[in-house]
Formats: structure tokens, sequence, C-alpha cells
């Protein structure tokens, strides 16, 4: 019986033909872990008192709250610190990067890969052609300790993104137009194939952030088949082999999704749920205090280049914030060689360090009460930026950048 | 053996950064504290209207969101039993199962705030003694009813290397 990417991976990572609803054990080949998880990781592993199986299959990235902003998050990150320092552990350290942009930069993810992570958007490899999923501390400590972990074989739902994307609508357009069709809800347990002319045209950064929020949907991992593009882009990030991992003809799917996109329109997700999606136009004029351009779904070079674009020789609304956050050390040094980082600073923007900013509210750019606060990341939750009488809306870097300029809700393709 | 408790209510979509905020995580080095934050963002008074042994109950995708396994490991210890949803996001779902909280799926449509009821999961039956209803509960399949028989995947691991 033919089978989908998915069934593929497990198979190669079991040792036998596994098919979807397999509960299985399976190899895994990299496990991520960070500064938000990490100190509760490190105390299970402790308990648990068995040694570690493999150091070179773990990296820790400090990236969530860095700079530490209080003696209680400098202790738990120097355990973090001491734990990867006595295990000889990879570990990224503050201002290198976020971890989902670090990963496939640096060349530690590749096609066919099984990958997890105490963290949801590890998801985002799925652009690369891997498996790669979220999980909690324990599990991370199961594969610490044995290299592997037990799965279900999730089913896999096939979604062909049709069309030629129209000029000013991007990757997160699509993403969230998705979110907005398929809801909160739609794909809990399922991986998603994504396959079509939209996908193939995409560059490798514009995929990762469609993969990066299928999480969102609930979705186990989505997973993208790989061409030429991808090989070349992984080729100058590492020397190892590049296998693709595609599809069987005759694969079996759960449903299969057809989107014509040649008439998509800039979207926005609502607060405080992602699903809570409609069309830009909707909200056109609504007042915003601050804008957030980064964190792991949109803070790459080709958002920041959308960004400086829009903003060159401007400048934002008086009393708008803007805040900017490189994905990665290397994006943010690429936007100072590119001029992008001073045209966005005598637009108005401040930049912080690279990491996640104030994506999950820990630190750095707390909205005040009343607030509405435009951003390119992944979850607009009621409380996600650290304030509950706040207003969080998403939408793609080119809506933020444009809509800073008059601090009011802006359609990008009317400022270009 | 059964387990008896109120029910505390919620909607579908309820995410882990409702369950526990980001901006608690300092407190992580004392679970005892952080656990007074539970459900904060949705209610500040919410852990003081915890009863030991009482449910949670939620709709559908019940645990969405972020990976952190504080969330059920708050749930844990604020004296909560079990969470009972529709459907759960998967990874919360594991979390759950690996600290050993039961996450029981079952149709939630009829249980409101305040409801006693009785689970026994040998059984596979929710009694809601208010209503004088019963749910069956969906059964686990094989690898789960292993590691919560072992009181999580620590334990599970102590014993057995997944071999
Ligand atoms: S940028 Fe935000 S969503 Fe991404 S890993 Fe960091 S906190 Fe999580």
């Amino acid at each position: 019986m033919g089978q989908t990417i998915v069934e593929k991976i497990f198979s190669a990572h079991c040792g036998q033909e596994v098919q979807a609803n397999d509960l299985v054990m399976a190899n895994v080949d990299l496990v991520l872990g960070h500064d938000y998880n990490g100190a509760l990781t490190i105390d299970i592993f402790n308990e648990l008192n068995k040694p570690l199986c493999d150091k070179d299959k773990v990296i820790f990235v400090m990236d969530h709250v860095v700079p530490s902003p209080s003696e209680d998050y400098s202790r738990l990150q120097g355990k973090v610190r001491r734990f990867t320092a006595e295990h000889e552990i990879k570990l990224y350290e503050m201002g290198d990067g976020i971890c989902h942009q670090l990963l496939p930069q640096n060349g530690h993810i590749l096609p066919g890969d099984l990958i997890v992570g105490t963290d949801s958007h590890t998801c985002t490899y799925g652009a690369l052609n891997a498996f790669s999923t979220g999980v909690g501390s324990t599990d991370m400590v199961a594969v610490l300790a044995t290299g592997k972990l037990w799965f279900r074989v999730p089913e896999t739902v096939k979604i062909f993104l049709n069309g030629k994307l129209p000029e000013g609508v991007y990757a997160k357009d699509i993403i969230l137009y998705l979110l907005g069709q398929l809801s909160a809800k739609g794909a809990i347990y399922e991986a998603i194939e994504f396959s079509g002319p939209v996908i193939d045209n995409l560059e490798i950064d514009d995929r990762l952030t469609v993969s990066n929020m299928v999480v969102e949907m609930g979705a186990k991992a989505g997973i993208m088949p790989g061409d030429e593009k991808l090989i070349t882009w992984l080729k100058s990030r590492t020397d190892r082999e590049v296998n693709l991992v595609k599809p069987d003809e005759d694969a079996v799917y759960k449903k299969v999704m057809h989107f014509d996109l040649s008439n998509l329109v800039p979207q926005v997700a609502k607060p405080h749920n992602v699903d809570n999606v409609t069309d830009l136009a909707e909200v056109i004029g609504a007042k915003v205090n601050q804008g957030v351009l980064g964190t792991c779904t949109n803070g790459r070079i080709q958002d920041l280049r959308i960004a400086a674009e829009i903003l060159r020789g401007k400048t934002i609304a008086r009393g708008f914030r803007l805040l900017v956050i490189p994905a990665s050390r290397e994006i943010l040094i690429q936007a100072i060689h590119e001029g992008i980082i001073e045209d966005l600073l005598n637009a108005g923007a401040t930049v912080l360090p690279p990491g996640c900013g104030p994506c999950a509210g820990a630190h750095g750019g707390v909205p005040d009460d009343g607030e509405v606060v435009l951003s390119t990341a992944n979850r607009n939750f009621k409380g996600r930026m650290g304030n509950n009488q706040a207003f969080i809306y998403l939408a793609s870097p080119a809506v933020v950048a444009a809509s800073a300029l008059t601090g009011t809700v802006v359609d990008p393709r009317e400022v270009f | 053996m059964s387990m008896f408790g109120q029910v505390h209510k919620f909607g579908d979509d309820i995410n882990t950064d409702y369950i526990i905020a980001g901006k608690y995580r300092s407190l992580s080095g004392d679970m005892a504290k952080m656990a007074t934050k539970i459900f904060a963002d949705l209610d500040p008074d919410f852990y003081q209207k915890i009863q030991p042994g009482d449910f949670i109950v939620g709709g559908e995708n019940f645990g969405c969101g972020s990976s952190r396994e504080y969330a059920p490991r708050v749930i844990l210890e604020s004296g909560l039993k079990a969470v009972l949803a529709k459907s759960f996001a998967r990874i919360f779902y594991r979390n759950s199962i690996n600290i050993g909280l039961p996450v029981i799926i079952c149709n939630t449509d009829g249980i409101e705030a305040g409801d006693q009821l009785e689970i026994d999961l040998e059984l596979g039956v929710i009694r809601n003694l208010d209503k004088g209803t019963e749910e069956k509960i969906t059964p686990y399949p094989a690898i789960i009813n292993t590691i919560l028989s072992k009181g999580g995947l620590l334990e599970y691991l102590k014993s057995d290397n997944f071999s």
C-alpha cells in the first residue's frame, strides 16, 4: 500500500513498515530544548538518574526570555547553562536567535529527519520535508535517556494550494486564511501535507512561516514535499547528504482539500483566537498602539526587507511603538549589511536582540491596559503578551509596517 | 476506584496560556506558588475556588497552544484530579498522561459548572450525580494505560527503557 511522507519517515525510524494510526516506538534524530521549559526538563532528567543517551542528538537554545529580566529567570537559565556544559550539549546562547530559526538556518534539519522539541512550534521544520513536532518536558527526558519516543503515526490531510499568490499577499496570509477555513481544531492529531504551485513558488523562508502555524489548527506536523529549491538552500548550510521524501502516488489520505489562492487578500486574526480570521479590509482604520515585527513566524530577512521597503525614508506615527526583533544573529547582521536596520531605526523603530521578544509575554514589550498590538507572531490569546487587558491582532510583516505609518490598520497594497 | 468531585466548566479551545500564563514562568522554581496563578487571566480568583478532588471540564480542543508542561502540572498541583473534554490538543494530552493526570475524552455537553461527578476509570463511566446521567469514557490505547498505571512516564522509564 502506498505511503504518505509521514508514514515513510516513521517507517524509516521504526525499522518496520508502519501506517497511520499505528502506535510506534521511533528513533528520534534530534531533540530541542530552550530556556522556557529547560529547567523543568533538567529537573525531571536528574530525577530519572539515567545517563544521557547521545549528546549529539540534543540542542538547547536560550531564546525565550533573553536577556534575563530578573533573578528568578537567571536562575532558571543558569541551570540550563550548567547542564549543557556538564553534558557537552550544544547550546545556542542568548542573542544567537530563536530555536525555530537556528535549527533550519544552521543545517541541523534534513529532509526525512524525525525531530521533537519542548516547543509547540517545532512543527516549523516540516517546511524542510522533515517530521517535527512539539512535546513536553517529560517526553524530552524520555528522548534524552533512550533516544526514542512513542508516537501515534498521524493520519495525513493533503492540502493543495493552487493558483498564483497576488502582489502584496504573503505566506502569513496563506496560513491565516487556512486557519480561518479549518479552525483551531480543524486538524487535531493530523499531519498536513502541503502541495501545489503556491508552495512550489514560495521561498524557503516563507514555507517556514506556513509550517510554523499548523499547530494553531491542532496539527501534529505540516510537511512539504521539498524540491530543487530546498536542496540548494540546504546545500549552503550542511555537508550532509540530502534525500527528499516523496509521497507515493497511491498514498492514502484522510482527506484531500483544494484551495485556489489567486484572489487571496491580506488576512488578519482578531483577538483573542488564532482562528478568528477575516479579510484585513474589515479592520482597516482601527487604532493600533504597538507593532511587533519578528518571532519564529515572521522574523526572517525577507520579512525585514518588506518592512524596510515600506518604511524607508518615512516616519512611524507619533505615539506608535514598533518593535523589531530579527529571528537570529545571522539575520540581524544581514539586515545591517543591507541597510535595513538603519532604515527601520530612522523610521522610529526599536530593535530588540534576536530571540522571542515580547511574543510569550514574559518581558520587553508588554502592552498597557486596553492597548492594541498588531503582531507578526502566531498567537493572539488573551494575556499572551503579558497583559490580559490588551488586544492582539496577527498579520503579515507588510501589514505591521504599513500600519506603523499611521498608527491605524492600513492595507499594505496601498502603501507600496 | 471512583473519584468524586465538583465541576469547573470551560468552553472550547482553552489554551495552555490560559491555564498558566507565560508571565508566571519565573515562578516555576516553586510549583505551589505557580499553581496559585492557574487560569488567572480568565478569572483572577480561580485558585481560591478549587476544592481538592475537583474536575476541569472543557469542550473541544482543550489544552491547545504552547507545549508547556507546566499547564497539566499546575492542574495537578492545585488539587484538581482529572480533565474531561470532547477533544484535547495532542501535546497537552501527552503531557497530562506523562505526569499521571487523567485526561478523559467524553461528551461534556450535559455537564454544568458545580455538578458533582463520580468517575470510574476502570469501568470507563462518568456519573453525573446532579443530573442522574451517565457518559461512557473513550478507552485508552494500551501504551497509555501502561504509562498511567505506573503513575506517569517518568516512573515507567525508571523501570523500563522503552525496550
Ligand atoms: S517566537 Fe513566540 S511562538 Fe516562537 S518560539 Fe518564541 S515564544 Fe514561541
